[in-house]
């Protein structure tokens, strides 16, 4: 029997045709797939990357709501003028955290990857309200409804406990202070010590949108205004090979 | 089911297939498909060969010729940096005042910085330096700071009111409203008095009570005549020239909640030749002094 003739089986067998089918795809995933997962390489080890804030998670969530990721991208590549327009390449370990990553393929607004403390939390308050207002060229529409929507991160603990279950190293402490971080991190005047230990000495603690209470807006600036700041930069001595 | 063959005299051999009577000729693939197709085989080879490719235990194999990315990006960052390293450590070493006598290094700093101003500060000064509201225009003479070349490089080095350097230039105007240092009726008087310094009052019979206010509460900072302290980043209040805007409604606004202009602090993303550049480049706008 010849091996067309086995083959003839197959084709002549839709079932065994959809197996064996299933068979070869798993076969060519695994091995485009599989050495992601145990290559040590492939997330290099960086100084200071830290799973996002309660606040910050909120914002990520406005962020993927409103579609950020359509128009920019956060993902800086390896060539010159990106790297001179908006700082050091994006490295895997800055998404680390990032469940789905937010890289984004197209570019009608900026790159976002390293935003935080670019501007003031003034300006991206404006910015937001009417981007026309500072950037008179923008094409990017306005987002003033954000600071009027306030939000009590009531279900922020949940999110996380979510993100803890795929890995991001949340502790229990973490997820059962969420609703107290999330206020603490909004408000300078309150007592955030538990805030920072949990979290690190380096979060930002403001009134982001400069109005009382906690709206979508404070999240989404305090967001943005951490976007690529938590890499120590100074630690860190690429690899060639990566 | 048909049991005769359709085949004419002269047709190819069938490739043995039937279905349902539909037979298949075995025609070969045209050569020169055939031969690109081999070509591409042997190409894939070479190519894991060559560029990085297989996964193995700890890493994937680099390839023959060492591409790199990162060391593509590196090497073209060095290559630049080492073409201008000579000028800007000229402009390193330069006296900031003597930066445009020089003309070489004077237009050398300028286009420098116009590339500078163009990336990092015109998202808020404006692609022309005209600034907006609430962000300072740098092409006329009213400086909030200072507007010097060391003034400005001051300002552009540590900022203004952030939390990046402790160097940062810093004063809070009080919120005479939202604080309850101000009654409402004062607040209104003291701002007809500022509008009167440099255009016609909205209520002229408040200005005479208002001068008084602004004598206890703001010439402090302000000066007794209004116009300003740049030690303290007071704004002149007598030169119809507004950062947020001098009607009535916008002022009231400004005594009753005060404002709070941020601006990063550059010496972390910038290096000294950059900022000395684009401090050159404001200076020469038209209100350098």
């Amino acid at each position: 029997m010849s091996i067309l003739d086995k083959h003839k089986i197959l084709e002549t067998n839709a079932t065994l045709l959809l197996i064996f089918s299933f068979l070869v795809v798993t076969i060519g995933g695994l091995v485009q797939i599989a050495p992601l997962f145990y290559l040590e390489n492939t997330i290099e080890k960086v100084e200071g990357m830290r799973p996002y804030t309660p606040l910050e998670m909120a914002g990520r969530e406005v962020y993927i709501r409103e579609g950020c990721y359509v128009c920019h991208s956060q993902m800086i590549r390896p060539m010159r003028d990106e790297v001179e327009r908006y700082g050091h390449y994006s490295l895997a370990a800055e998404s680390m955290y990032d469940r789905p990553f937010q890289w984004g393929s197209k570019r009608t607004g900026p790159d976002l990857a390293r935003v935080g403390g670019r501007y003031s939390d003034e300006w991206h308050a404006d910015h937001l309200r009417d981007p026309q207002s500072v950037v008179p060229e923008s094409v990017m529409p306005k987002y003033g409804f954000l600071e009027e929507k306030k939000i009590d991160g009531k279900y922020i603990g949940d999110i996380m406990a979510t993100n803890a279950l795929l890995g991001t190293p949340y502790t229990d402490e973490m997820i059962e202070a969420a609703q107290a971080d999330f206020r603490a991190q909004a408000d300078p005047d309150s007592d955030y010590d538990g805030l920072l230990e949990r979290y690190g000495e380096d979060i930002n603690v403001r009134n982001f949108d400069g109005q009382p209470g906690v709206s979508e807006a404070d999240a989404l600036i305090a967001y943005l205004q951490m976007l690529g700041t938590l890499v120590d930069f100074s630690t860190f001595t690429p690899d060639a090979s990566r | 089911m048909s049991k005769k063959s359709q085949k004419f005299e002269g047709d190819p051999n069938t490739t043995g297939h039937e279905w349902d009577g539909i037979e298949e000729f075995d025609n070969p693939m045209p050569r020169w498909w055939l031969w690109t197709f081999y070509a591409t085989i042997i190409w894939g080879v070479l190519y894991t060969v060559a560029y990085p490719a297989w996964p193995l235990i700890n890493g994937a194999t680099a390839g023959v010729l060492g591409w790199s990315t990162r060391a593509d990006v590196a090497a073209e960052i060095t290559a630049v940096e080492e073409a201008n390293a000579p000028v800007n450590a000229k402009l390193e070493a330069a006296e900031l005042n003597a930066i445009a006598e020089d003309p070489e290094l004077g237009s050398y700093a300028v286009s420098a910085g116009s590339a500078v101003f163009k990336t990092w500060c015109a998202q808020c000064h404006g692609s022309g330096a005209a600034g907006a509201k609430g962000y300072p225009n740098l092409l006329d003479d009213d400086w909030l700071w200072g507007g010097s070349v060391e003034d400005i490089h001051a300002t552009i080095t540590h900022g203004i009111r952030n939390e990046d350097s402790d160097e940062a230039r810093y004063s809070e105007m009080p919120a005479f409203g939202r604080d309850e240092l101000l009654e409402k009726e004062e607040i209104s008087q003291v701002v007809n008095y500022v509008m009167s310094l440099s255009a016609e009052p909205q209520d002229a019979s408040k200005v005479e009570a208002g001068s008084v206010v602004f004598a206890d509460n703001c010439a402090s900072c302000h000066m007794e005549d209004g116009t300003g302290d740049r030690a303290q980043g007071a704004p002149n209040l007598a030169d119809a020239i507004w950062l947020y805007g001098g009607d009535y409604e916008t002022l009231t606004e400004t005594v009753s909640n005060s404002r709070y202009g941020v601006m990063p602090a550059w010496n972390t993303r910038l290096t000294e030749a950059e900022i000395r550049a684009v401090s050159s480049y404001v200076h020469q706008l038209g209100g350098g002094e």
